[in-house]
């Protein structure tokens, strides 16, 4: 990743309310050329508005946000040709072909036939999608619509990118190679902000913005935002979970208590020391388990220890 | 008909909408009290199949069985016998917490002298009392989650399906939430979940993989994970990606590499006899190797593996 000292997006308390809500407050952050940034938080955490002022739809109330050295309060159409911004429903005309729509889009941004077709070739072959250039894209599958669209905001090389919850509801394959292609522009200095509602979606970017209720919780890599729990996670899988929790929920050291479908997620300060304490209670009251293993923590157990203040017990 | 028999069998289910088939031969069973996933991504045959199961879509052909009863001759027994919570939650937003509760019990024919006491009950398990009073339409949308579920099991069904129930919803209302899906499935409820979440999925007891109208797996979250990839995970931390990752798609003994993050996921036959082999042959093509560790395969991988290799094929029909 080639970082430049000149950041593509730029954040400084970028602040937006709604009537009764405050969707965004004093949002700050960076995102660099060649870098794949995420924006990530549940369902009203202002995720889609922070996209919307940055894609110059919509004016903040408070702060500044530059895009592409443009200020999209004073000049939001200023950064238009050296952006692509991709909503939530990117406008495909479904009754025209692959070939079609992004001839469409091209035409749109003035790109000439020469730079199209050697783009859109690139951009098909990445996407796995050459053989299908003449279907009606109403035909397609979700995953293909979803590359489609992806492929129709790309043609113009654009400098920055704000993708919206590209992958919800996308098949897992059609979102790798959603991803493949992603990674690519990185290597052609391509800054993507992408917001998504999966926690575990986080981890493929290079930095997060954790948000929450329109505040930014965390911002930094995957890997040091997991060291910055300070605590490790231990699974417990047995075909008796609900028996494990009542075992285990009052033991010492636990921050978090999750059972999921054939065990228990368990947060604890010691790995090592609470893992031999667990195995020797659950023997002891003869609760039947197959395994307690040590494993890593996620995003979500993050969020969750970050949120409820490493208090969350049930 | 049994009337004991309160779960779901499924054999051989068959939708066809003119010459595409939506649901391809699925059979399976679930077990009184089993929370099941139907795990696939939109457009896989997930819904077409539920609402099968709820009686709304009569079967091509095959046989499914709810709550005793066959969905295709039985529509309205089953629809009594079952609860049903959508994505949307199909709330009235301008209706209070207390009037959507009398709705639904109306709506589920309840009788007359029971509604007291089950709504007291759906307000007492959603952990909504106190709030009758409040517009629907101002509940934070954890709240208005438990209590679309509190409505649809007003008439205390057997079986409850769930549409895609946490999607979007923050992850401390959502681990409430499965709490108190875990406490009806120890009362004897079964719950049948739809979901793309692949998070979501490791709520579940079991889960059915979908793609394309098919079943591609069933078994527990462990179970996939341990048994249906081809090889198991390493996770390569290294610099530079671009290199390292088109080194490895080459290499001998690599099934798969991606990039993921700032890291690699490689896919190989055996970790433990990987390792050390798959450090030297990088660093000879003078990649910078800072970790290298097996990881536990995630739902998504197990998905991908088993999808993929379908592709591959290009389905036997």
């Amino acid at each position: 990743m080639n970082i430049a000292a000149q950041a593509a997006i730029m954040l400084a308390g970028l602040s937006k309310s709604f009537p009764g809500v405050h969707a965004v407050e004093r949002l700050s952050f960076e995102v660099y050329p060649g870098e794949i940034f995420g924006l990530v938080g549940p369902d009203g955490a202002g995720k889609t508005t922070t996209l919307r002022m940055l894609a110059g739809v919509m004016p903040p109330d408070r702060g500044t946000a530059t895009v592409a050295g443009f200020d999209v309060g004073r000049d939001p159409e200023g950064a238009k040709h050296h952006l692509s911004y991709m909503p939530q429903r990117f406008g495909l005309y479904e009754d025209l072909t692959v070939d079609e729509n992004i001839r469409f889009y091209a035409d749109l941004f003035g790109v000439n036939k020469a730079e199209r077709e050697l783009r859109s070739g690139q951009l098909l072959r990445a996407a796995g999608m050459s053989e299908f250039r003449g279907r009606w894209a109403g035909k397609l599958s979700g995953g293909m619509k979803q590359k489609l669209g992806l492929i129709c905001a790309l043609i113009h090389r654009p400098k920055v990118i704000l993708l919206d919850e590209p992958t919800t509801g996308v098949d897992p394959v059609s979102r790798r190679d959603f991803w493949r292609i992603l990674y690519e522009l990185t290597a052609e200095g391509v800054a993507i902000l992408t917001s998504t509602a999966y926690l575990d979606e986080a981890e493929r970017c290079h930095r997060v913005a954790l948000l929450h209720q329109g505040r930014l919780l965390f911002c930094d890599t995957p890997a040091h935002l997991k060291a910055r729990l300070g605590k490790g996670v231990l699974a417990v899988t047995s075909p008796e979970p609900r028996r494990v929790r009542e075992q285990l929920q009052n033991a010492e050291g636990i921050s978090s208590l999750v059972l999921t479908g054939d065990g228990v997620h368990i947060v604890v300060d010691d790995v090592a020391r609470r893992m031999a304490e667990f195995q020797a209670r659950l023997k002891q009251a003869q609760v039947p388990f197959d395994q307690i293993q040590r494993v890593t923590p996620t995003i979500e157990d993050l969020f969750v220890d970050a949120v409820s203040g490493g208090k969350v017990r049930r | 008909m049994n009337t004991e028999d309160r779960s779901v069998l499924i054999e051989s289910l068959v939708k066809r909408f003119g010459d595409f088939t939506a649901v391809d031969h699925i059979s399976l069973e679930t077990r009184r009290g089993e929370i099941f996933g139907f795990l696939g991504p939109n457009g896989a045959g997930k819904s077409t199949c539920i609402r099968m199961l709820c009686g709304l879509l009569r079967p091509t052909s095959g046989r499914a069985i709810v709550a005793g009863f066959d969905v295709a001759r039985e529509p309205e027994s089953v629809r009594q016998h079952i609860g049903y919570m959508s994505q949307k939650f199909s709330l009235y937003n301008d209706l209070k917490v207390i009037e959507n509760l009398h709705l639904f019990a109306g709506l589920y024919n309840v009788p007359r002298d029971l509604v007291g006491e089950r709504i007291a009950w759906a307000l007492e398990m959603a952990d909504l009392k106190g709030k009758e009073a409040m517009m629907t339409g101002t509940l934070p949308s954890g709240w208005k989650q438990r209590l679309a579920l509190g409505c649809a099991v007003l008439h205390r069904p057997p079986i409850i399906f769930l549409d895609e129930p946490t999607s979007g919803v923050d992850p401390i209302s959502r681990r409430q939430f499965w709490d108190l899906i875990h406490q009806m499935a120890a009362e004897g409820v079964t719950v049948f979940v739809t979901t793309h979440y692949m998070e979501e999925a490791e709520y579940c007891n079991r889960l059915a993989m979908i793609y394309r109208g098919k079943m591609v797996a069933l078994g527990t979250p462990t179970e996939l994970k341990q048994k249906s990839m081809k090889g198991e995970l390493l996770l390569i931390e290294c610099e530079p990606l671009g290199v390292a990752v088109e080194t490895l798609q080459g290499a001998p003994e690599v099934l798969d590499a991606a990039v993921f993050g700032n890291a690699l996921h490689v896919l190989v036959p055996n970790a433990g006899k990987e390792t050390a082999r798959l450090q030297a042959y990088l660093v000879a093509r003078e990649v910078q190797v800072s970790k290298i560790e097996p990881i536990r395969p995630s739902l998504e991988d197990v998905f991908v593996a088993l999808t993929s290799e379908r592709e591959g094929r290009k389905e036997p029909v």
